[in-house]
């Protein structure tokens, strides 16, 4: 089993190493990176070029570790007792079980997505340690223990909103998505839109990585945030030379919206403009 | 081979473990990558070894002095100069117009490159001049001196505030333990301070009450209640500029783990001692403040309040009328902060700076003395024993 990047999705060479380590030593790989660098894209891709399942557990600020094994589900068997439902019998249904238990059940190796761990409470990792460590838990409603007959290929993302304990990360891999310079960008770019003209990626990336480096901006624009534009540049079939222009009233990108989230970025962004267009004139 | 770089990365304080050094050989053992080819093998080393992007450029940096024989510039330019070369010696002053004499070396490369040829060429203590490295000259390497372009090395404070890099090690970052302070590891300190109580919306099933509805009425009867959450309220008042401008990492990790951690939390600033008013925003801190008396008012005396600050002042700022550096303030800041502790009986201080310097610190003293002891060091000890107090 061995990830090269698939025909949807340009992974780096370090990328690369990084996830086969984790496919090898069958431990957890973490990846990190700007909101927008394909993190979470990144599991879809290794199960889709392994020929994997994937199994996806989004993690929420109340999600509990427990609830990634399974649920016992007390109530409704208590009720179900009064109407003397034949159910009742047997405890097994009414546990529900969660993202790992699947995973570990499943008898072709998986793909196990935890998507943004760090939104769960800061005890979250903790709490899983062992259970990814051996891949194994136990019941103790039904006094079984689980065990992965595949131990399935774990891919954590985090966006960094919070620490994750030592300890977790010691028993894992890491990999930091940097953000593409532009031949790599190109290249994923050409990946989404074969068809797009040369010129209008060139004059685009311009634009963008330019926003990218104005000082104090709070939302970055990001690979996600290229890739919409661009395709809004496309369906709306703008041409490269209206990106080129340097006209000084024109100088805010045609449909920024993509590209610029919040209302302060905007209006930093047109007060920079106006700013270089002075500049601009002054020279004149 | 790999054993050595190990010992590197330690040295150069990267968090590595033995377990991951370990999983480091497994993975070469397994041959996940062809262990012939370096760039491979840097890849795999720093997936398995580093573990936030934040290290990543000192592993880069540690990586490329195991392996290639290329130097170190952080570790090793250090270690090469001697102590004494840089110990406190003559101050040379400078006008300005000799300042504008001094010549930058141009760029940083050029200026790195002949920091190492004159270490190498160097071998005694050297003192003024405009050449050699040592203390209180004009050449761009060493300290204490002025070159627009200097190399800062063993010196606490920027005295022209123009170094390209500062070589120093800040005390503070290792304090107590050598325990790293992260929010993290504060977050889980502030934890201590938890006083739960189930109000609001009822979500959860009360197991207790179910079992004894329903015995009571003979049917299922499901009670619920609302969640556990912590009831603790806090006010926090951060000292801001002059000597806190050393203090201000910690004092945002503080800050940010507090905010995360404690539902209901207020905070101010002040400067230096408390006076007659305090404000939320440092940029309009003279438009909008807020009377320390309407504060004493609003918020109930069940708040725990929070001092932080290094009470580093002159003890005149505390106990005299119109000490204050940059007002006049018509009551001293000792009355104030009595007037404070006594609405909120539970409350600390926070002090940066070492314990084991605070009673060389006249104004530190008499705080801690208002505050009847209750000052801690910012430290996760210190965190952790302060929350305990607050908690009692």
């Amino acid at each position: 089993m061995k990830f090269e990047g698939t025909s949807s999705y340009i992974a780096t060479e370090d990328l690369k190493v990084a996830v086969n380590a984790a496919i090898t030593l069958e431990r957890p790989i973490i990846v990190k990176g700007e909101p927008g660098t394909g993190k979470t894209m990144l599991a879809h891709e290794v199960a889709q070029s392994l020929g994997a399942e994937i199994i996806t557990w989004h993690i929420k600020s109340t999600t509990k570790a427990q609830q990634g094994l399974y649920e016992y589900d007390a109530v409704t068997r208590l009720r179900d007792s009064q109407l003397g439902d034949e159910k009742v019998k047997d405890i097994k249904n009414y546990i529900s079980k969660g993202k790992l238990w699947n995973a570990f059940e499943s008898n072709k190796r998986p793909v196990l997505l935890i998507d943004e761990i760090d939104k769960a409470d800061i005890e979250f990792p903790n709490d899983l340690l062992l259970e990814l460590d051996k891949m194994e838990f136990f019941v103790y409603e039904t006094g079984e223990t689980i065990k992965a007959e595949n131990r399935p290929i774990v891919i954590i993302t985090s966006n960094n909103e919070k620490e994750l304990p030592d300890a977790f990360l010691r028993r894992c891999f890491f990999h930091y998505i940097k953000f593409p310079d532009p031949e790599t960008m190109e290249e994923i770019v050409n990946v989404h839109y074969p068809e797009i003209k040369k010129d209008l990626i060139q004059e685009a990336f311009k634009i963008f990585y330019d926003i990218r480096e104005v000082p104090g901006i709070k939302k970055k624009p990001s690979t996600s945030e290229l890739i919409d534009w661009l395709k809004l540049l496309m369906t709306d079939d703008v041409d490269a030379k209206i990106l080129r222009e340097k006209d000084p009233k024109k100088l805010i990108p045609p449909l920024h919206g993509a590209l610029l989230k919040n209302e302060q970025d905007v209006h930093l962004f047109e007060r920079l403009a106006f700013i270089s267009r002075r500049e601009n004139e002054n020279l004149e | 081979m790999f054993i050595n770089f190990f010992f590197d990365l330690k040295q150069a304080s990267l968090p590595v473990s033995l377990k991951e050094y370990l999983m480091l050989m497994e993975a070469m053992n397994k041959r996940v990558v062809d262990s012939f080819n370096v760039n491979d093998f840097y890849y795999l080393s720093r997936s398995a070894l580093v573990k936030d992007e934040r290290y990543l450029d000192k592993f880069d940096r540690v990586f490329g002095h195991s392996f290639k024989g290329l130097e170190n510039s952080e570790g090793e330019t250090e270690k090469e100069i001697p102590e004494e070369w840089l110990k406190l010696m003559g101050q040379k002053y400078l006008t300005d117009e000799e300042k504008k004499m001094v010549e930058s070396l141009g760029g940083w490369d050029k200026l790195m490159e002949t920091l190492k040829q004159r270490l190498e060429e160097q071998k005694k203590r050297h003192q003024g001049g405009s050449k050699w490295i040592g203390t209180g000259g004009t050449s761009p390497f060493g300290a204490y001196g002025y070159n627009p372009e200097g190399i800062r090395i063993g010196q606490k404070e920027s005295r022209n505030k123009k170094a390209v890099k500062v070589w120093d090690k800040r005390e503070f970052s290792n304090l107590d333990g050598d325990i790293e302070l992260g929010t993290r590891n504060i977050k889980v300190a502030l934890r201590r301070l938890r006083k739960f109580a189930r109000e609001g919306v009822e979500t959860e099933l009360d197991l207790d009450n179910t079992i004894k509805s329903t015995a009571h009425k003979g049917y299922i009867d499901v009670k619920m209640m609302p969640e556990r959450r912590n009831k603790i309220k806090v006010l926090l008042f951060f000292d801001v500029g002059g000597s806190m401008d050393a203090h201000v990492k910690i004092c945002e990790e503080l800050f940010s783990a507090a905010r995360t951690e404690f539902k209901h939390m207020e905070y101010f600033y002040y400067h230096n001692c408390l006076y007659d008013a305090v404000w939320k925003d440092n940029k309009r801190r003279y438009n909008e403040n807020i009377k320390t008396w309407d504060l004493l008012h609003k918020y109930p005396s069940d708040y725990k309040v929070i001092f932080v600050g290094d009470a580093e002042m002159s003890p005149y700022e505390i106990t005299y009328p119109g000490g204050s550096v940059e007002f006049w303030n018509e009551e001293s800041g000792e009355t104030w902060l009595t007037r404070l502790l006594n609405v909120y009986e539970n409350a600390i201080w926070l002090n940066p700076i070492p314990e084991r310097y605070w009673d060389r610190i006249s104004s530190a003293s008499i705080i801690k003395q208002i505050f009847s002891d209750r000052m801690f060091p910012l430290t996760i000890e210190g965190i952790d024993q302060a929350m305990r107090e607050l908690n009692k």
